[in-house]
């Protein structure tokens, strides 16, 4: 990991990465759905790469971006996995922020402030992208996608996630998580922002890429955990993709 | 094109072993050997000297297994070298009695020709189960043992834990798991706090060689000092497990062997024949003792050391297992999503899925021994009408039946005998 952090910023970027970490803490509702995002990712990207999740470092040899990374969430588990990681963030504190957690984890993570469009001028490409959670926060959502396609060689998998667009995730993800819950902060979301799951293929395919899955994160309020399904795309869900020509 | 970190090893940090066990009973080594086959390494840390556990000859101690327990130990590999010696329990009996009368009117039996999985447990000497658990952990590859060694402080950083050991040795570990009985040193360690009570009984511990067959029943009797079990063993030998108060139990294990019969034979009759002591006499001092919690970061407490029970109903060891095959599970998942698996938010998954259980288990054991170990007339009555009741009911004794064999909840896939 290059060092780039101030010394006299360590102790500040310390204590935001116990506040990304911390289950119970700001990023709570990121770390309910830890579990059921990483199954999702874990699964395809095995399936794709025809690697056995049951062995030792499963993922070695494969180069996975986390484009939108935060505090390394999904990063550091694909490096435990043995994938060598890039994450890339454009907000300059969560990239130190990640840099001292994998610090102090032991994981060797080349997290990075910077946009896809740059890694694509840098001529950079992997096996597989991750845009986890960012495609409603982006401003152009095809030019994103079509930068993350090129990232991808032939053959690569690319994973997004978002929330649909209608009046039911209004109210859960703006309404429910945002005023009533205050799991995120207000604003967090912008719910025309939101893109439905039809619209994200489209666009995915657009830029070239094979749609090859969806499903959808539940939340279940009884059990107070999330889970995969192969129906439920209402509210958040994922897409699965491959660039053709492998 | 150039990948800057392509060349370098994405791990730098190596610890001793994934997870260190402190505890080398009986669910250290189960544990150990599940997680073990599941990829991790594991350090199992037992403070008995190599060679004290699993001898020879028959010291008097067995486990009543249930249906569930021995599926686990068949899936780790344990059973082969188990089953020859194990006697299945084929029917359970269960009555009231006062000594010197035998069972009471009402006697509740439970057949395991009742459900379809097979006989309801097996009886396992502790030898026998010690030594496969042991030879097993020694043989596998990813699971080390280090015996004759103590705890003496364990420090929780942000990605591991350390242990110190007496020998002035350190490991470091990304957690530890504390197999180490009712007075958890880690979990004291930890400043987990323990909720409990001294039930003032003390159980007496023997095996008994008799000369009628026993036909793998098991009989358990409620006494008003306590329950007595009759549990069977292979060929004309049963463990008898009876409870009486601190003061009449420290008297009765002071007489001679042959006193010892003669307090002990009023107190079953006379259906097995002439009996006679095998093996030693033990007793335990029950108490019921509940951890606060059974995780804290970077640690997890299995089986006693999280729930220490009257064994009145036999549940001790089947509530480790069940334990072991829970805490298994979660850490084996966490480990194939590429999670951090000591974390907290891990671990209480594994609290979550044995909280329940456990709460019930300690509901009903202190249900049941304050409702029979008494000589109450009242309540003699009340139980008379229980046992009758659900004895009278073929769907309520299933449900009991399958209780007992261990089968119901939300059984981790160990112990549905399912690799996970």
């Amino acid at each position: 990991m290059q060092s780039t952090i101030d010394p006299a910023e360590v102790a500040k970027f310390e204590a935001m990465a116990a506040e990304w970490w911390d289950p119970t803490g700001k990023f709570k509702p990121l770390h309910m759905m830890n579990p059921c995002r990483l199954d999702y990712v874990t699964t395809q990207i095995a399936a794709e790469f025809a690697r056995d999740l049951t062995g030792p470092a499963p993922f070695e040899g494969l180069r996975i971006l986390d484009i939108g990374c935060g505090g390394g969430l999904l990063s550091e588990p694909m490096a435990r996995l043995g994938a060598t990681v890039v994450g890339a963030d454009a907000a300059e504190g969560n990239i130190k922020t990640a840099s001292v957690h994998a610090e102090q984890m032991g994981l060797e993570i080349d997290y990075r402030c910077t946009m896809a469009e740059a890694l694509v001028d840098e001529g950079e490409t992997f096996d597989v992208v991750m845009a986890m959670e960012i495609v409603e926060h982006v401003a152009d959502p095809q030019t994103f996608l079509t930068a993350c396609q090129q990232l991808l060689k032939p053959g690569g998998l690319m994973l997004s996630s978002t929330i649909n667009r209608n009046p039911k995730s209004f109210m859960v993800a703006i309404v429910g998580a945002e005023h009533v819950m205050r799991w995120l902060p207000k604003g967090t979301h912008e719910w025309s922002k939101f893109i439905t799951p039809d619209e994200l293929q489209a666009m995915t395919a657009e830029t070239g890429l094979r749609n090859v899955d969806r499903k959808g994160f539940v939340f279940n309020p009884i059990t107070w955990s999330w889970s995969i399904s192969d129906r439920d795309l209402s509210v958040n869900y994922v897409t699965a993709s491959v660039k053709p020509g492998a | 094109m150039d990948n800057p970190v392509s060349e370098v090893q994405n791990r730098r940090m190596t610890h001793d072993a994934d997870i260190l066990i402190v505890g080398g009973g009986l669910n250290g080594p189960a544990l150990g050997l599940a997680l073990g086959d599941a990829g991790f390494t594991v350090t199992i840390i037992d403070a008995l000297p190599a060679g004290a556990r699993g001898e020879d000859a028959f010291d008097g101690r067995g486990y009543a297994l249930a249906l569930a327990s021995q599926r686990l130990l068949k899936a780790i590999g344990v059973w082969s070298a188990v089953g020859d010696h194990a006697q299945p329990l084929l029917d359970i009996r269960i009555s009231d009695g006062r000594a010197g009368e035998g069972p009471g009117p009402f006697v509740l039996e439970f057949d395991h020709a009742e459900i379809d999985e097979g006989p309801m447990g097996f009886m396992v000497e502790d030898r026998f189960l010690s030594r496969a658990l042991l030879d097993n952990v020694r043989a596998h590859p990813k699971v080390t043992l280090l015996d004759g060694e103590t705890v003496v402080a364990q420090k929780v950083g942000p990605a591991s834990v350390t242990l110190t050991l007496g020998s002035g040795k350190t490991l470091t570990g990304s957690m530890v798991v504390g197999c180490d009985g009712r007075r958890s040193g880690t979990a004291e360690r930890a400043a987990i706090g323990r909720w409990g009570h001294d039930y003032g009984q003390t159980s007496l511990v023997c095996a008994i060689d008799h000369a009628l067959p026993h036909n793998g029943v098991a009989h358990q009797f409620f006494m008003p000092p306590g329950p007595l079990a009759i549990l069977p063993l292979p060929g004309n030998q049963s463990s008898i497990v009876w409870t009486e108060t601190h003061e009449d139990a420290a008297r009765i294990q002071a007489l001679s062997d042959a006193e010892y019969l003669e307090v002990l034979r009023p107190r079953f009759g006379d259906f097995l024949g002439e009996i006679s002591l095998a093996g030693k006499r033990f007793t335990y001092p029950l108490n019921l003792t509940v951890a606060n919690s059974f995780v804290a970061d970077r640690l997890a407490l299995v089986g006693d050391a999280a729930h220490g029970m009257h064994p009145i109903a036999g549940q001790g060891l089947n509530a480790g297992l069940k334990d072991v095959g829970a805490l298994a599970e979660v850490l084996t998942l966490a480990k194939r999503r590429g999670e951090d698996f000591g974390r907290i938010d891990v671990l209480e998954r594994y609290q979550e899925w044995r909280r329940f259980d456990v709460t019930s288990m300690v509901t009903m054991t202190e249900a049941t021994n304050r409702l029979f170990s008494n000589d109450n007339p009242i309540l003699r009555g009340v139980r008379e009408i229980g046992l009758g009741v659900v004895n009278a009911m073929p769907g309520l004794r299933r449900g009991f039946i399958r209780e007992a064999a261990g089968l119901t909840g939300d059984l981790p896939k160990l112990l549905q005998g399912r690799q996970i």
